[in-house]
């Protein structure tokens, strides 16, 4: 009977130590694996302002965001119009065009590609958007998926027009 | 470990051993039973020992010029290749030794293959083995981002960007895993300190295979339990060693080859253009040992089903002791399986072809056949075929059946080729 009481004394005293030692070793690998997340001087190169006066209409320029390219596309009309007409039942991940630039004129995205981070090529493709040459994926002029491998459309950062000239990314 | 009680002549070495028994493990070693049928090869664990070594010292001077900074990773590069005493001859043995390392290593799986060195008692072995595989191909994946070129570059993004396609936690993954927000300098340096750590995993598991391996001993061609130490085996030295050192010399005139007459031919071109982050190369494609497992991977047209087949695929092999339910461990005695064994060496080998081509079109159908074959082959085939396969009689040793005693001479005849001379 003393003996049980001791050896539950003693599993006790085990387990105790056990879950302290476990918290303690969690306590120090915090530190040594959060290490490797971004860090300050990464985290303040968190906005750009990019002068757009100078983008005619079709033209697209690719500036550099956060180690990211960016596409900032000032679209023609009939493209505008090409992006509008899609039926949303024939996305493989609907959104609209006007959810996707504020300005119908300006297209601002991630140039990204959402299957595996490649860059995709302008103006090519068979929707006549964007192409990734890396695993054959197809983008429209609103950069929505329509096919390959990816399985979302191109990320739309956060921007905003600072004035008609100026946007802010970030 | 058969003797342990080995005595070192000398008085000294007694007394040592007495206190570390380094002597008795170096006599372990040289007397180490070894079958006396093993054939070439069986020759490349010795020769992917002198591949780990290679590399690791090759790699030990390199990284004396080397600079790993995002800004001057390139141009270190390119100073090794002109400025550095030697530098060209010792990067390229370091560059060319990886693909020497993978040629080596798949000669070595697909003997184990053939022979059944995977089944029982040997698991741990091949399991170990698996690991080592799987840290070699983290080596090479991020030894080949070190020189900062376009194909690092990109190559590293895509496949950083494979850990995004888990679901929920997939971005903060990548981010973590890139020290931001893309491939960048955060991520090089840390790159460049795990390529480094990782030949010394490496090692101490290279120890731990050979370990395992020495507690049953080799399998052999015939693939039977032999006794050891018995008429069926000779000693590791010299008789192996010899036969590794004639074997090793003959894969370093390949070696030395590729070094010295086309140093950059298993190479990228556009990796001598310095990683932009703005332009992707117009076709990305891992070296050449990872092509088949890219081509699996691109086969499907899911990214996150895309990633889990391509892992699978490698995390597959380790459950193939269970897999393959024969007895019979060499293919010599399993006709069936030595059809299948050989389908598979072709099958890999189109998927490697086809991972290296657009994935459109015919190309892409290959891929598909391929990658679905490769999943039948050993979820279903292997299972199968060890039940209703009926395999030919077994001898009862090696010599055995060589001096008369077995009714099934001919299958070990072809093996042993000094069989006329005994």
């Amino acid at each position: 009977m003393s003996d049980q009481k001791k050896l539950k004394r003693r599993d006790f005293i085990f387990t105790a130590t056990t879950a302290v030692g476990v918290v303690g070793a969690g306590a120090v690998a915090w530190p040594l694996i959060d290490q490797m997340n971004p860090d300050a001087s990464v985290k303040a190169l968190a906005t750009t302002e990019v002068d757009i006066s100078s983008v005619q209409p079709g033209q697209t320029i690719t500036v550099l965001w956060r180690g990211k390219p960016v596409f900032i596309k000032r679209r023609t009309q009939n493209e505008i119009s090409e992006a509008k007409s899609v039926r949303l039942e024939e996305l493989k991940d609907p959104q609209k065009d006007e959810e996707r630039a504020l300005n119908p004129e300006w297209l601002v995205m991630l140039g990204v590609c959402t299957h595996l981070g490649c860059v995709p090529l302008s103006d090519k493709g068979d929707y006549n958007g964007w192409f990734c040459p890396c695993h054959g994926s197809h983008y429209d002029t609103s950069g929505r998926i329509r096919k390959g491998p990816a399985p979302t459309n191109l990320e739309i950062p956060k921007y905003e027009f600072v004035n008609s000239n100026t946007i802010r990314i970030g | 470990m058969s003797e342990h009680n080995y005595q070192p002549k000398s008085k000294f070495g007694k007394w040592f051993n007495d206190r570390l028994p380094l002597l008795t493990l170096a006599n372990h070693l040289t007397d180490y039973p070894t079958p006396k049928n093993l054939n070439y090869w069986w020759t490349f664990g010795g020769i992917l020992t002198f591949c780990l070594i290679t590399q690791i010292i090759t790699g030990l001077v390199l990284a004396m010029h080397y600079i790993a900074h995002a800004d001057l990773a390139f141009s270190s590069v390119e100073h090794i290749m002109r400025d550095v005493n030697y530098g060209w001859l010792i990067r390229y043995i370091h560059a060319n030794g990886a693909s020497m390392f993978f040629l080596a290593v798949y000669i070595h799986i697909f003997r184990s293959l053939f022979y059944g060195s995977y089944k029982s008692p040997r698991e741990i072995i091949w399991i170990l083995g698996i690991m080592i595989y799987l840290l070699m191909m983290a080596a090479a994946f991020m030894g080949y981002v070190l020189p900062w070129g376009q194909m690092s570059f990109w190559g590293a993004t895509v496949i950083t960007n494979l850990f995004s396609a888990i679901p929920l936690i997939g971005d903060s993954i990548t981010t973590w895993l890139w020290g931001g927000y893309s491939v960048d300098n955060p991520t090089l340096t840390r790159f460049f300190t795990l390529h480094y750590l990782i030949p010394f995993l490496i090692l101490g598991l290279v120890v731990l295979h050979i370990w395992a391996l020495h507690v049953p001993g080799n399998n052999n061609p015939v693939g039977i339990d032999i006794k050891k130490p018995s008429k069926d085996t000779v000693s590791f030295h010299p008789y192996i060693v010899i036969k590794d050192l004639f074997a090793l010399l003959l894969f370093m005139i390949l070696f030395a080859f590729f070094v010295f007459y086309s140093p950059n031919v298993l190479g990228h071109a556009d990796n001598y253009i310095e990683a932009n982050p703005l332009v992707t190369p117009a076709h990305i494609v891992p070296e050449w040992y990872l092509l088949p497992f890219y081509a699996i991977l691109r086969s499907i047209p899911d990214k996150l089903m895309g990633v889990i087949a391509m892992l699978s695929a490698i995390l597959i092999l380790a459950a193939l002791p269970w897999l393959d339910t024969s007895k019979v461990r060499s293919a010599v005695f399993r006709p069936l399986y030595k059809q299948f064994y050989w389908i598979l060496v072709a099958d890999v080998l189109i998927l490697g072809y086809v991972g290296a081509m657009p994935a459109e079109g015919l190309y892409l159908l290959l891929a598909r056949i391929g990658t679905a074959y490769y999943f039948l082959h050993f979820l279903v085939i292997l299972p199968v075929l060890g039940k209703i396969e009926k395999t030919s009689p077994i001898p009862l040793s090696i010599s055995e059946p060589i001096l008369g005693g077995s009714l099934n001479v001919e299958p070990v005849k072809k093996l042993d080729k000094n069989f006329e001379k005994l």
